[in-house]
């Protein structure tokens, strides 16, 4: 199996998630509240996962915009959650050494004096491994 | 009544108003909340990755800590929430997930999702019941218009929190009324705030935040009400212009565990 296929196989398998279910409705997209944010889609990330073309998803500040909102899963009428497409993804982004998107030396120039712990907590679990 | 209670690093810090309020209010409707010892935080966001298992394992620990006690496990933070119902049907549904998380935690007896696990609004409808609340209030909210706020977390996925139709729910207007007030019911009441990305890109969060406001305001509320401390603040730190406050304030204050605050 070359490169380009395992990938494609790990983001399925770690996702749980067969793009292939994807009827190309857009309707996943249509609901984004970070629509306007993204170089690439939700529907973009089925399709291209599917296709093997995951490289360009890697590369782009997309898996980042994602608001973890899963309005996209809950809206999908095939069940294809492309939520978790985008996570499994941005795992593949932030397990390389050093590929952290941010470390606690941020944290200082993030916080006033109302910001929840929430906020970093969660800014931890998805931007840092 | 006892139950087990999760009230994560938030509630313990900057909103300790909704914990100490969800606390007295529970006490006066017959249930002690008793905090699980040496809770571990949630982590904020519950990763759907089936790979990830140590992001996991503080919620399987206070799970295994209700489920030891026979009781309910019931937080009041939407992401604590999230995160535990989210893990707690991972192990019930994913065995080779729960199989790995088993193994890890080498405990006597395997865990498999048994307890209960209930956010407080649950707790107020399922096992209260708005009716008997309603007859505990002492200081109705009468001509308070406001606003639920769900945001995303309470409600999705639904396969998996089923607290509430997703697109139409009702449990915060049920107590809005329970407690003698108006309930707003507006459209982006479950739409996302954009509040994990008001550090990453803060205008977005700031559009969001304004839609949810602008549309509450237009539907005539005068106060939006919230279970999420994140929310609270984007909605607040993005210049809403009524008060947003968290649910367990109002339902403190029509209880009479909370004075009224002077306006």
């Amino acid at each position: 199996m070359n490169k380009k296929d395992l990938l494609r196989e790990e983001i399925i398998r770690r996702s749980g998630v067969n793009p292939k279910k994807c009827m190309k409705c857009g309707k996943c997209s249509g609901t984004c509240p970070a629509y306007e944010e993204m170089e690439f889609h939700p529907h973009q990330f089925a399709s291209m996962i599917d296709s093997g073309d995951i490289e360009p998803l890697i590369a782009s500040e997309s898996v980042y915009k994602c608001l973890s909102c899963f309005a996209c899963v809950e809206r999908c009428p095939r069940g294809v959650e492309p939520a978790k497409l985008i996570e499994a993804v941005r795992l593949s982004v932030i397990r390389e050494k050093g590929a952290n998107r941010m470390t606690a030396n941020d944290v200082p120039a993030m916080v006033d004096e109302e910001t929840p712990q929430q906020l970093l907590v969660s800014a931890f679990r998805k931007y840092t491994k | 009544m006892k139950m087990s209670y999760f009230p994560g690093c938030t509630l313990k810090n900057k909103a300790k108003d909704l914990d100490e309020y969800a606390r007295k209010s529970a006490e006066v409707l017959g249930i002690t909340l008793e905090e699980i010892e040496n809770w571990q935080c949630c982590g904020g966001v519950f990763t759907t990755s089936k790979d990830e298992i140590a992001t996991k394992l503080s919620s399987v620990r206070a799970l295994m800590d209700a489920k030891s006690k026979e009781q309910p496990l019931v937080s009041v933070c939407s992401a604590c929430h999230n995160v535990i119902k989210q893990t707690n049907h991972a192990m019930r549904n994913d065995s080779e997930f729960a199989d790995k998380v088993n193994r890890y935690m080498s405990e006597n007896e395997p865990y498999n999702g048994e307890t209960e696990v209930l956010h407080y609004l649950e707790m107020l409808r399922d096992k209260v019941g708005f009716d008997s609340l309603k007859e505990k209030v002492v200081n109705p909210l009468k001509g308070k218009k406001i606003g639920a706020y769900y945001g995303c977390l309470l409600l999705r996925p639904n396969s998996v929190m089923a607290m509430d139709d997703p697109e139409n729910p009702t449990i915060m207007e049920e107590l809005i009324k329970a407690i003698g007030a108006t309930p707003v019911v507006y459209g982006m009441r479950n739409e996302c705030c954009g509040g994990y990305v008001s550090v990453e890109s803060p205008e977005l969060a700031k559009k969001k935040s304004d839609a949810v406001v602008a549309n509450a305001k237009a539907q005539g509320a005068d106060m939006i009400i919230t279970a999420c401390p994140l929310c609270r603040y984007n909605l607040i730190k993005n210049g809403a212009d009524i008060p947003v406050v968290y649910f367990t304030e109002l339902l403190a204050q029509a209880l009479g565990v909370k004075e009224a605050e002077n306006e």
